[in-house]
């Protein structure tokens, strides 16, 4: 049945197609079958068979990507029963992955991809680890089909917000997940000890730290969040010591050490119309994005705020208007965070062999005149609808009929 | 994290959520009213109190030339010209004179809008960096606080001031947040640099009465004594303004002949008794269509006017009865889903209620989003047009200007552009519904207030010295 679904070949034709991974082509056409991305090009033969969408005029990119956010995780933000992104109690809470927090049925999944938002990261919140964020395409019946990459990174926060977990100190959250660390590695070299509780006391569950260990081997990022200069800084410093595949998220004062954050090599997910100043970090900046991305930096953009991640587009538009290029911009919400998250493999540009997630606009697809034409998730051509289309079709002309 | 942040602050009810040397001896004789119409004929008081000591910051006259300009009046004059002359609007047209000592402003390639005004703000009660030391905006002491006056709460050092005006914004109403039925007294304010909030209180405005619908009342009182319903909250306005109608009364009777003592003052009533009056407007927060038409039923049983309800997700559910009854709407252009209440917005809100004869103003309720109102109605007006209701682009720029104007009853004064309106004029880099344009020039009063090619228009607030400087001149 599935494999039936999925024997589709599509051809968008006659477009600009932007592959990200190279210069955009005229009077181009995107060739997709079972799913896949099988041509990419201005000469490609369309099988007889293929459904034809026809982009004359129109701009083909990949799908975006956002690599915030809570999707699935959360349906109403006021009321605690729709929340799912964060456990409570275990300021350690490494080995807690939200994938089975969600919803593939949730109302916000429709909103957003119908705006041109293919994949997202649901990151989970709140303790000093946070927990294990995954990728998720928009579609799938299941969270087993939604899934991109489970786990994509261990999230820590380096930020005002963790403090209160660690006592009170920047320092003493710096020190504690140093003592996390650690222990995490002594664990591993003492599991038989620590089963006969021949060992001292560690400062997390055995399964928290066995979870850790993956991030402390280098084969899982850790996703830090932190916007001072010296949280960043400090991220930077764990990461060195311990060897850990870093990547920054926030960095509202990036922009000040942007050449130190590039020598490390360490990405960073940047909200780009974050620049309300706060004891966290009063030198935020609008320019962030451009300044890092200029130093050489690879910058993935956000849009943190999980109802608004339709606004990814706006966040990258206000990018360039600041100092980014387009191509910069473009390619920081499609190839880079695919790069950045593990998957470009399969993500984040139009290639032969990559995933079809492809968004067909009207136009520039960070203009406000811009609207979707087509969205297609994994191949499958995604109706343009949601709850909000429906309420609209319901009172466009009053009074409505129930 | 920043999604934490949003959160509480949406629950806690903000409602979601620099000094420069003036010369008095200025300020010209105003060319339009400068106070709206019916100013009150008697109030609750026997003297004047708490007034502006706002003055017009003197600027030599300016000529933008070669512009798209954008009146707010239904015309978009290509290579237009718009002159202003102590803190007037002159001329506005294809072909406009400059006296000899104009300064020039070279407009080609650039677009020229009215000041735009947030009918919607918290800045400066609820200012950066947000502690609790900032946090000004509820009384949230007692369900209704109509004795509170938001001016009482401003701080003019809120750094969060500058980056709006660096948005092009002009004029603010700083709103007392949502916890309480009735939260106090807005504040109608020129936005610019200020030692202190009377220097930026817009002469002759009137004040608004900040009332707020639904969740957030009932939540914040639910074990504090009440209201704990909607039904609570709705019984809760009543009793306030039966109290204050009792109140009316008795001044009404003694400014006929100032006979013996005065009645004793009490605020919270005086507030009421000059809604009651018609001399204060009522903006209103609420979100859903039904709670929207309960309020209407309200302000039908004692005699005011609500001037708009603000968020109001649901207003296009209403939009025909809305705009029978004159109530205009400040809306998001996308914001939903943070509470229940918020569940069923959409995009086409704004455009529904303008299809329907409604007056839709595009507000922020967000120190963020004040920054890019431009990009907020760009938003709200696409939306509509791609759903086949055909908003013109000077209907849209109208949401951001003469409409909020109107909603705090100063369109005689403020948002167009025309000879004798109050010269706060915005030159942008390109079409304001562009997301890559931003705003180059502020003229606040005539007075320019913002440069964004010259760091000596570029205020900023006691609070922001010491920082890191920014690269460029963009924060």
């Amino acid at each position: 049945m599935i494999a039936l679904l999925l024997a589709q070949t599509i051809a968008i034709t006659g477009g600009t197609v932007y592959p990200v991974s190279g210069p955009k082509l005229a009077n181009a056409s995107v060739l997709i079958r079972d799913g896949r991305i099988v041509a990419v090009g201005t000469n490609v033969p369309i099988p007889p068979d293929a459904t034809r969408i026809d982009a004359a005029g129109k701009w083909i990119t990949p799908g975006l990507i956002d690599g915030a956010g809570q999707l699935g995780l959360v349906e109403i933000s006021a009321v605690p029963g729709t929340r799912e992104a964060t456990v409570q109690g275990d300021t350690i809470a490494a080995a807690f992955n939200v994938a089975e927090g969600i919803n593939p049925a949730s109302t916000l999944i429709p909103v957003t991809r119908i705006e041109g938002i293919t994949t997202a990261l649901a990151v989970p919140t709140g303790n000093l680890v946070s927990g294990q964020a995954v990728l998720i395409d928009l579609d799938g019946a299941t969270i087993e089909q939604m899934l991109v990459k489970s786990p994509v990174g261990i999230v820590a926060d380096l930020s005002e917000s963790a403090k209160d977990d660690a006592g009170g100190s920047r320092a003493a959250v710096a020190d504690r997940l140093r003592g996390v660390f650690r222990d995490a590695l002594e664990y591993e070299r003492r599991k038989v000890d620590f089963g006969r509780a021949q060992m001292r006391p560690l400062s997390a569950s055995a399964q928290d730290l066995e979870a850790l260990l993956p991030v402390l081997h280098g084969r899982v990022s850790l996703i830090t969040y932190a916007n001072r200069r010296s949280d960043i800084e400090t991220a930077l410093r764990l990461a060195k010591e311990f060897k850990i595949k870093l990547i920054l998220a926030g960095a509202a004062e990036g922009w000040e050490i942007a050449a130190a954050i590039a020598a490390a090599g360490v990405p960073v997910l940047v909200e780009p119309m974050n620049n309300i100043p706060g004891y966290d970090a009063l030198g935020v900046r609008y320019a962030n994005a451009a300044v890092l991305a200029k130093a050489g930096v690879k910058v993935a953009l956000l849009e943190t705020d999980t109802h608004k991640s339709r606004n990814l587009r706006q966040q990258a538009g206000n990018a360039v208007s600041y100092g980014m290029t387009w191509d910069q911009a473009l390619r920081a919400v499609t190839l880079s965070p695919a790069e950045i998250f593990g998957v470009a493999d399969r993500y984040g540009s139009l290639e032969p062999g990559k995933v079809a997630n492809v968004v067909v606009w009207s136009g520039d697809p960070f203009e406000f005149t811009t609207g979707v034409e087509h969205v297609l998730i994994r191949g499958k051509e995604i109706p343009l609808r949601s709850r909000q289309t429906e309420l609209f079709e319901r009172y466009k002309s009053l009074p409505p009929s129930y | 994290m920043r999604s934490l942040l949003a959160l509480l602050l949406a629950l806690t009810g903000a409602c979601a959520s620099a000094g420069r040397g003036t010369s008095a001896a200025q300020a010209p004789a105003p060319a339009a009213p400068a106070t709206p119409a019916a100013a009150p004929e008697s109030t609750s008081v026997v003297r004047p109190q708490y007034s502006s000591t706002y003055t017009r910051h003197p600027n030599p006259p300016v000529l933008i030339r070669n512009a798209t300009i954008m009146t707010a009046t239904g015309q978009e004059i290509p290579n237009g010209s718009i002159l202003l002359k102590d803190g007037r609007i002159v001329a506005v047209g294809a072909k406009v004179e400059a006296p000899a000592d104009a300064v020039v402003v070279e407009g080609t390639g650039k677009y020229v809008t009215p000041g735009l005004i947030d009918d919607h703000s918290h800045l400066g009660v609820y200012a950066a960096p947000g502690t609790d030391a900032e946090s000004d905006g509820n009384e949230a002491t007692n369900p209704v606080t109509a004795e509170v006056w938001a001016e009482h709460s401003f701080w003019p050092q809120d750094p969060q001031i500058p980056l709006a005006i660096a948005g092009g914004i002009t004029t603010i109403q700083a709103l007392p947040g949502s916890a309480n039925l009735i939260g106090g007294r807005s504040a109608i304010l020129k936005l610019i640099p200020a030692r202190t909030v009377q220097e930026m209180k817009f002469p002759g405005a009137r004040y608004g009465l900040k009332m707020a619908c639904g969740e957030n009342p009932k939540r914040v009182y639910r074990t504090r004594g009440g209201p704990s319903t909607r039904m609570g909250n709705m019984a809760g306005y009543r009793a306030a303004f039966i109290q204050a109608e009792s109140y009316r009364r008795k001044w009404d009777a003694w400014n006929k002949d100032h006979k013996g003592d005065p009645p004793e003052r009490n605020l919270r009533s005086e507030s009421l008794a000059e809604v009651l009056r018609g001399n204060m407007y009522v903006q209103n927060h609420c979100y859903r269509a039904d709670e929207m038409a309960q309020m209407l039923d309200l302000a039908h049983e004692f005699g005011f006017k609500i001037r708009s309800f603000h968020h109001a997700v649901e207003s296009y559910k209403i939009a025909d009865l809305l705009a029978k009854e004159g109530t205009s709407v400040s809306v998001w252009a996308d914001w939903w889903g943070f509470k229940e209440e918020a569940m069923d917005g959409i995009q086409q809100n704004a455009a529904l209620n303008q299809q329907a004869g409604g007056r839709p103003i595009i507000h922020s309720d967000d120190p963020g989003g004040i920054q890019r109102l431009n990009q907020e109605a760009a938003k709200a007006m696409y939306a509509g047009q791609r759903s086949g209701i055909p908003i013109t682009r000077d209907q849209a720029l109208r949401w951001i200007t003469a409409n909020p104007a109107w909603a705090l009853g100063l369109d005689s004064i403020v948002g167009t552009l025309e000879p004798g309106k109050m010269a706060d004029v915005v030159v942008w880099s390109g079409d304001p519904f562009s997301v890559y344009s931003k705003a180059v020039q502020v003229y606040n009063d005539g007075w320019l207030a913002y440069d964004r090619s010259d760091p000596a228009h570029q205020p900023r607030t006691d609070f922001e010295l010491g920082e890191v400087p920014a690269p460029g001149s963009d924060r």
